[in-house]
Formats: structure tokens, sequence, C-alpha cells
């Protein structure tokens, strides 16, 4: 006889993840990023749109701009912290908006039944609408601006959410202690909120992690072209799109932004799976 | 006279077309144990779940110390829900491993507005009559065995009071030792408190130890009820024989020494149950008015047996000692 | 004469939190054709014990000590050796027949595939082979039951069924790990009449698996009783019901409801506190918190079994029980 449980405790978790080092260095990684990001508008050596037209693209190593300069002589390196700092904004607006949206339909959906049919199905058409078509109409309508990429890259994710959610509360739904809470006279809404929300966390913490990175890709991606954030704001997406042009002459101007969209995406997707493992129940105990 | 803690009414539970209860009437008196016995897929589970309204019955009539909710609303079984509980089988499915035990326990109060204090103060003591101590409060369910998790469920089933608990496999999933303490506290506590028990299970040991009555289920349907003394000293129906001549015995003389009764493999199918006597394809005894006729329950004045072969006085063959041909299944 | 022969085996897991010592310094004899009943709760390591012989153990276990089987040495064999023994010499049967069976392939299918692979059987001797070994089991008209799939089936034949594909090949042993605890009463007693009739007809050594003192008093010659990873007695199946010597045996046994026991008039006997989990075997009786006749000396010595490598009844025991049972309690 075996017992099972089902969410292993919080110490339980933190060793977990402590022992994997793949979570350990992109955990450091996220960290990094995240200071980094919060602290450029004082970190950077010079403010991202200060041009200076004598010293365009100087390479990287040159004193006093370690990372080069770009085509009107901008520093690199203070505008990838700013970057960083617009797409992780991006990122973590998107999910917040697609959670907001996507976990009480993904509730909704699994709880009861005659919502299921519904909001599956609105599922199924989000992710058949094209992803590209609604940020250019968010765009067309409400001007191209880092909120609006957010907001169209967040409704792109609701689908996801609703997915895991909705697989989670249908779990949870058939569970005995659920079923004791109704005997009891509990209602509806005392058992979404009391039992099957908090049970849900872990799944949703998951799936939020691995939508950032989504999310700052899709930035990078509008913004790229010219939907999302506005020069002369820095973006990791708006300094490739105008890196291009000049690849040939100064190749790091586009290579390092690229390399800074890789390694928070990576981070963040490496993470999510080291979290993923740590929460599950049957995980090895090697 | 006080209402009945339960009447069961012809319960009929369908599921699509599996007829999973098919007309079970039964009646416990305030403060007695009734054991519903039967085997996996018998319905005694359905049963438990149609008497807490976990379901809603396709027919019949469920009274809970005196009336109908058979076919109540959520809200309106509210004005019920201190009448009944359920204990489940599997102490770590029916705990939430998010909640502090005191915050389980503590539940049923919370739903029916008792304030912080008042709740601490009761859980504090349910949880001392249960055998665990305070500082079990503060702990995750994990934290405890399986044991003590099964002792969270019963103090929370008991806080408010109910006139009826429904136990549902309690001891199933338990080692032996844990389950020796677990039936001492459901005696001890049925005995101190007066509720009546619906004692849902198939070990037929846990079953003489705890219960005052018996019914005894086959594929939907109760075949045999009755007291515990005469249901183990003279069972009547040839069904609940062949359990009680199957239910082993921890002792190789006497486990080796009695007749053996092989019913075969197959229970059949509740989607399509066997035409007369649901027990027919099994039961080594069974003849023709037995695949043609529905048994109608013969009184006997301890109770009632489902079967063609019983007298009223109680008397009929038993398989236990009628020689048979060995056989281990019949055929459709 | 000794088909398997375990002397001093012990296995220890690498776990998140440190080392856990599961089973230890356990010896075990099985005679051909003889059943030995393992018996104990869960976590004892009665099942670790058996996997732990063909190698079956995931590779956080570390086993050692020696087993035996028909002059093989199996701790530590290679896995050409282990993958040979397994199936062929030494077969598993688990509690769960559904989960051991594939759904989308006709019983006969399986039972034939072990066939084929191990004895290089043509399909067509093969699905021969297979109705007959349904027989074997006793499953009624095996001819047509042969192209069934699982789901047709019941649990009881399923179970049988698994025994039919553990015996295809004729292993010296069958090691039965909780075979009936997921079947009904009624149907246990037919699969325990199944394991009894090969060890009659095979003469197959069977080791019996259980929690169950039913299964044990129904099937066993001998048992061994398990506690936290320690053999804590060994008796013939007659003494250990009458008069068993360790006091964890006892309490078992009183544990259980007795027929013709009520709760009005009587109380069942409960084993206070709970089962250790040891990071290494202390030098002293791991029951000792739990025993009501524990003394000193029974918390800095350990106890053996007398004589170790016999057969005879003995307990782990420095003060063991001296009444019979029933006498007095």
């Amino acid at each position: 006889m075996t017992t099972t449980t089902t969410v292993p405790d919080r110490g339980r978790l933190l060793r977990r993840l402590r022992r994997n080092p793949l979570a350990v260095v992109s955990f450091v990684v996220l960290t990094l990023a995240v200071l980094v990001a919060v602290l450029s508008p004082w970190l950077a050596p010079y403010a991202p749109e200060a041009t200076d037209f004598g010293r365009t693209f100087t390479p990287p190593g040159t004193p006093g701009h370690p990372l080069g300069t770009d085509d009107l002589g901008r520093d690199v390196l203070s505008r990838i912290m700013l970057g960083m700092r617009a797409s992780l904004t991006v990122g973590v607006l998107a999910v917040a908006t697609a959670l907001v949206i996507g976990v009480p339909l993904g509730l909704a959906a699994g709880y009861f039944r005659a919502c299921d049919a519904v909001i599956s199905r609105l599922a199924d058409l989000m992710l058949a609408f094209p992803f590209l078509i609604l940020a250019v109409g968010l765009a067309a309508i409400r001007g191209a601006s880092l909120a609006n990429a957010a907001v169209a890259i967040g409704i792109a994710q609701i689908p996801g959410i609703i997915r895991v959610v909705r697989s989670d509360t249908l779990r949870l739904k058939s569970l005995d202690f659920v079923a004791a809470s109704v005997v009891d006279g509990a209602g509806d809404l005392w058992i979404l909120r009391r039992h099957v929300l908090p049970n849900a966390t872990s799944v949703v913490l998951v799936q939020a992690t691995v939508a950032i990175p989504a999310a700052i890709l899709g930035e990078a991606v509008l913004s790229f072209l010219g939907l999302g954030i506005q020069p002369p704001d820095p973006s990791l997406g708006t300094m490739l799109a105008t890196a291009q042009q000049f690849a040939a002459r100064a190749p790091w101007s586009a290579i390092l932004p690229g390399l800074a969209i890789m390694l928070l995406a990576l981070a963040f997707n490496v993470f999510g799976d080291s979290l993923r493992d740590a929460l599950d129940p049957k995980g090895s105990t090697r | 006279m006080t209402a009945p803690a339960l009447e069961l009414v012809d319960l009929v539970m369908h599921f699509g077309a599996v007829r999973a209860v098919d007309g079970v009437s039964l009646t416990i008196q305030p403060g007695q144990v009734m054991a519903l016995v039967g085997e996996s897929g018998s319905g005694k589970s359905t049963v438990g779940r149609c008497v807490v309204r976990l379901l809603e019955p396709t027919a019949g009539t469920v009274r809970v110390a005196g009336p109908d909710i058979t076919h109540l609303s959520r809200r309106r079984l509210r004005a019920h829900r201190e009448d009944v509980s359920i204990v489940f089988q599997d102490p770590a499915g029916s705990l939430d491993p998010r909640m502090v035990v005191g915050d389980i326990v503590g539940e049923p109060l919370r739903l029916g507005g008792v304030s912080r204090r008042d709740r601490d103060e009761r859980v504090r003591a349910e949880l001392g009559r249960v055998g665990l101590r305070a500082e079990v409060a503060r702990r995750f369910p994990h934290e405890l065995s399986g044991g003590q998790r099964q002792r969270v469920s019963i103090a929370r089933a008991l806080i408010s009071s109910p006139t009826l608990l429904v136990a549902d496999e309690p001891t199933s999933a338990l080692d032996v030792s844990v389950q020796a303490a677990v039936l001492n506290l459901l005696a001890d506590l049925q005995r101190d408190l007066g509720f009546a028990c619906l004692f849902i299970t198939h070990d037929l040991s846990a079953v003489e130890y705890l219960a005052d009555e018996i019914a005894v289920m086959y594929l939907g349907q109760l075949v045999e009820q009755g007291s515990r003394e005469r249901v183990f000293a003279q069972p009547a129906h040839p069904y609940t024989q062949a359990l009680l001549a199957a239910a082993p015995v921890a002792d190789p003389s006497r486990q080796r020494a009695r007749t053996r009764v092989l019913l075969g493999d197959d229970l059949p199918s509740a989607l399509d149950p066997p035409s007369g006597c649901r027990f027919h394809t099994r039961c080594p005894l069974a003849f023709d008015r037995c695949l043609a006729e529905v048994p109608e329950p013969v009184d006997l004045g301890d109770g009632t047996a489902a079967c063609h072969l019983v007298q009223p006085d109680g008397t009929g063959p038993d398989l236990r000692t009628t020689p048979t041909t060995a056989r281990t299944e019949r055929h459709a | 004469m000794s088909v398997l022969t375990v002397r001093d085996l012990s296995v220890v897991f690498r776990t998140e939190t440190g080392p856990l010592s599961v089973v230890d310094k356990v010896d075990l004899s099985l005679d051909a054709g003889e059943i030995v009943g393992v018996v104990g709760e869960s976590g004892c390591g009665k099942s670790v014990t058996a996997m732990s012989l063909t190698g079956l153990l995931p590779s956080s276990a570390n086993v050692t000590g020696s087993a035996v089987l028909d002059g093989t040495e199996l701790i530590g064999a290679p896995e050409s050796v282990l993958r040979r023994v397994r199936g062929r010499e030494v077969a598993y049967i688990f509690q769960e027949p559904m989960s051991s069976l594939n759904p989308v392939l006709t019983v006969g299918r399986q039972i034939g595939e072990v066939l084929r692979v191990h004895e290089g059987l043509k399909r067509r001797d093969a699905r021969a082979r297979a109705v007959e070994l349904l027989a074997l089991v006793g499953i009624p008209s095996p001819a047509h039951r042969v192209d069934n799939y699982p789901h047709q089936l019941s649990g009881g034949m399923r179970q049988r069924v698994m025994i039919a594909m553990a015996v295809a090949c004729g292993p010296k042993v069958l090691v039965a790990d909780e075979p009936t605890t997921a079947l009904d009463v009624t149907v246990q007693a037919g699969i325990l009449d199944v394991l009894r009739d090969l060890r009659e007809r095979l003469g197959t050594s069977v080791l019996v698996i259980t929690h169950d003192l039913g299964v044990i008093a129904d099937i066993a010659d001998r048992v061994l009783v398990m506690y936290a990873g320690r053999i804590v007695e060994r008796a013939g199946v007659h003494d250990l019901f009458a008069a068993p010597r360790h006091h964890y045996t006892a309490g078992l046994l009183a544990a259980s409801p007795v027929p013709g026991e009520h709760a009005g008039t009587h109380r069942l006997r409960e084993i206070p506190g709970l089962v250790p989990v040891l990071v290494t075997q202390p030098d002293a009786c791991t029951f000792a918190e739990r025993c009501a006749a524990a003394e000193d000396d029974c918390r800095v010595q350990e106890p053996r079994l007398d004589p170790p490598g016999g057969s005879g009844h003995g307990a782990a025991c420095w003060h063991p029980v001296r009444q019979r049972r029933g006498a007095a309690s």
C-alpha cells in the first residue's frame, strides 16, 4: 500500500530545486536580469536615447562603451539594460493579463459543466485566431505601444491558461476533500476559493513561468515589426529591427540584443521546467 | 417516538444505463450502527453518496432524521447539513493538502458561521476526543500518519454533532494495527455520542466488531438484512452465506478445515443485470424459478432475505453445508 | 532442498534527505514446492526484499548480502544473468493485474509473447500452450478466453491470467506480492487455490508477500514476520498463530477482530506509536519503543533470530511472549 501526496511541502520543493544545478543557474540569471531591469535607469551609464554622432558604430570594448554604440552613437549596453526592462515589463504584464482572465475562465470551465462547452469552444476559437492579426488590429485601433503589445500577447495566451487550469480543476473537483465540503454545505464559490484555487496554484505557477518567455519573444516580434514599443524608446525587439540594416557593418548591434532575448527566454524556460519537475509528486527521489 | 436516523425507501440511482442502485430500502434507528456489506461494484458506496446527497437519486426517498432530503437544492440542504456527515476511505485524499488540520476540522463550523474563537475551542476539544494533541491543529495533513489523518477526518465529521455518520470503508486503506485503533475509536465515539452510523465496508470482521444491524448488497439490491447476531449465526441468503464462508480467518486450522464456497470470479455487469434473482448466475443453488422470477424479501422476524429458497421461518439450505458440484464459473 | 537461500540481505535507499535503511540483514530460505509467507505492514520492507532478489529496484537502492538461486548468486550479478533469471526462474505477480496487462492485446497474445521470447516457440505453438496455461490457472473455456482482451475479464480472471503468464516458462520460484489485495473475498479464495495447485502440480516454490494474516493462515507453510526492515519472527504457520513469540506478531494477531467479538464486550488491541523511519539500523530492538514488554537491554543490543540460519521457530526478541494465544489476554 502506498500513499501519494498531491502537493509536496515547501521545504521539499526548495530542496529539490537546490539540488538541480540548472534550476540554480537559471534562478541566478533571472534574479540578475530582474535586478538589472529594475535598476537600469540608475545603472545605465548613458541615457538610452542620448545620441553621439561623433561616435557611431564603435565596436565593443571601446573605452566608455563596453558593448559599443549603434548607428546613432547610442550606448548599446545602456539600451540593452533598458530594453530588458521593457521586455520583462511586457512579459509580466502580458502574463498577468492572461492569468486575470484565464484563471477564472479555467476554473469555471472545469467546475461547472454547463460553462465548459462555451468556454472550451471560446478557447479553441482564440487558438485558431492568428495572433499577429490580433496585434495589428489592436495597434491600428489603439496605437502601437508597450501596453497594447502586452494586451495583445496576453490575450493570445489566455487559451493555454484556460486549458491547464480547467484540467487541474477537473482533477481536484473529484477528490474527497471537495466532496466532504459539499456535504458540510459549502457553496461553489467557497469550494473554488478555498479548495480548488489554492491547490491549482502550482500548475498556474509553472504555466506562468513558461508563458513569460513566450511573451518576451512575442514582444520582440511585435517591436521588430513596429507594432510594439516605438523608437526611440529602447526595447530588445526594436534594437534588432534597426540593427538589421547595419548587420554587416556592426554585427554586435544585432547580435547582443538577440543574445539578451535568448538568455532571458532560456532562463525562464529552464526554471519553469525545473519547477515543474520539483512539484511533480511522482518525481524521482534521487 | 423519534424519527429514524435514516430511512431509505426504494432508492434508485442510475448512471445512464448503469443501474448502480436499484430499489434499496432500509431504516437505521437513532444510535444504531448499520453495516452495508457487499463486493466492489455492489453499489454500496453509491448508496452512501446518495444519503449525504453528493448524488441526487434517480428515484426513491431519502429521509435523514425525519425530513425528506431526496430532491432538496444545495441551498435548502444547508438547513440539514448538521444532521449527516461522511468519512471517506482514503485519509490522504479526504483532507485538503493546502489547509492545516485546525482549518480542516473547523471548516463545517466556519460554514455555519461560528466565530473564530468558539471554533478554535471546539476544534481543540474535538481533536482531543479523537485522541490527537491540540498542536496537531497547526500541522498539514502530509505531516501526519495515515491513522492520524483518519482521526482528523473523523473529528471533522463529528464536530457538528450529526445524527447520522456515513463511514465509507473508513479502515480499508489502513494497516492492521492502525485499523484496530480506528475501529476502537469509532466504537467509543459511537457509544459516547450516540450517533447512528451507516458503516459501508467489505471487511466482515470489522462488521461483526462494530455493527448492530447488517444489510447485504448484491448488484444494486439488498439481498438480506438483520441483526448482527442473526446474520452471523444464521445467514439466510446464499450470497450472505458465501460471503461469510469466504471471509478469511486468522487461524490456519479453521481456515483450512472449512468448506470452500466458490462463486466464480465474474460479478455480472450492472449495465445488464441478470433476470430474476440477480445472484442466479453465481448461485450454486439456483433453479428454474430463480432465472424467471424476482424474489420478494421474506420476513424472517429478524430482518429479511430475498431468496426463493428461504422459508418464512428463516429455514433454508445452507451453501456451506450443502454439497454442490465445484465450479468456478457459469456461462451466460 | 533449498531452491533459494538469502543471507544477510540489506537494502539502503539514497533519498533527497539522506540514506534510508529499508531492509536489514534478512535471512530467508525457500525449499522446493514450499509456500513461504512474508507478512508485515506497509513500509516494513517485504516488497523491497522480493524486488531486490532479481535486481528490480531503482538505481538509488544499494543492495548487499547474498541470494543464491540454485547455485547462482543473484546479488551483484550482471544484468545479462538477471534478465535470464527474471521470468524463467523467478516470476512475479503483483497486486494490480490491470496495470500489468497491455489493454490492446488479447491475453493469448500476451502469454504467447512470453513463450516466444523466452522459449522460442512458434506463434501457433505459443497459442496452444497459452490455452493450456489458462486451463491450468482455472479459467473456464480457455480456448475461448484466449482471444479475450483484458477489459473483457473480471479482476479475478485477470489475476489468473497474470499467474498464467508468470508460470509460462516454468519458474522455480513464484513471488506473489499482495496477490489478492485488490480482489473481493469471494474471489480471493479461488486465487489462493490456484497458487496451491501450482505448487502441487508443478512443484513451484511460492513466496507470498502480504499484509493479510488471513491469506497467510490460508496458504503459507512457513511464515516470516517483518517489522521495520527486519525479520522479527520465523515460524511454521500453525506455531505462529498458536504461540507467537515476538510481541509485534502477538500485537498484530490481537489487533484484528475475531469472529464472535463485538465492541460492546471486547476491545481490539492497539499497537501504540508509529513504525520508525530508519536512517541507519540501530544496535537495538526497533520495536522496543512500542513494546509493553521492553526493558533496558532491548534498547542497547539488537536481538537476532535464534538460530540465525535455521528454519525452526524463532523470534528476534530478548523477552519473548510465553503464553499460548487465547490462554490469557
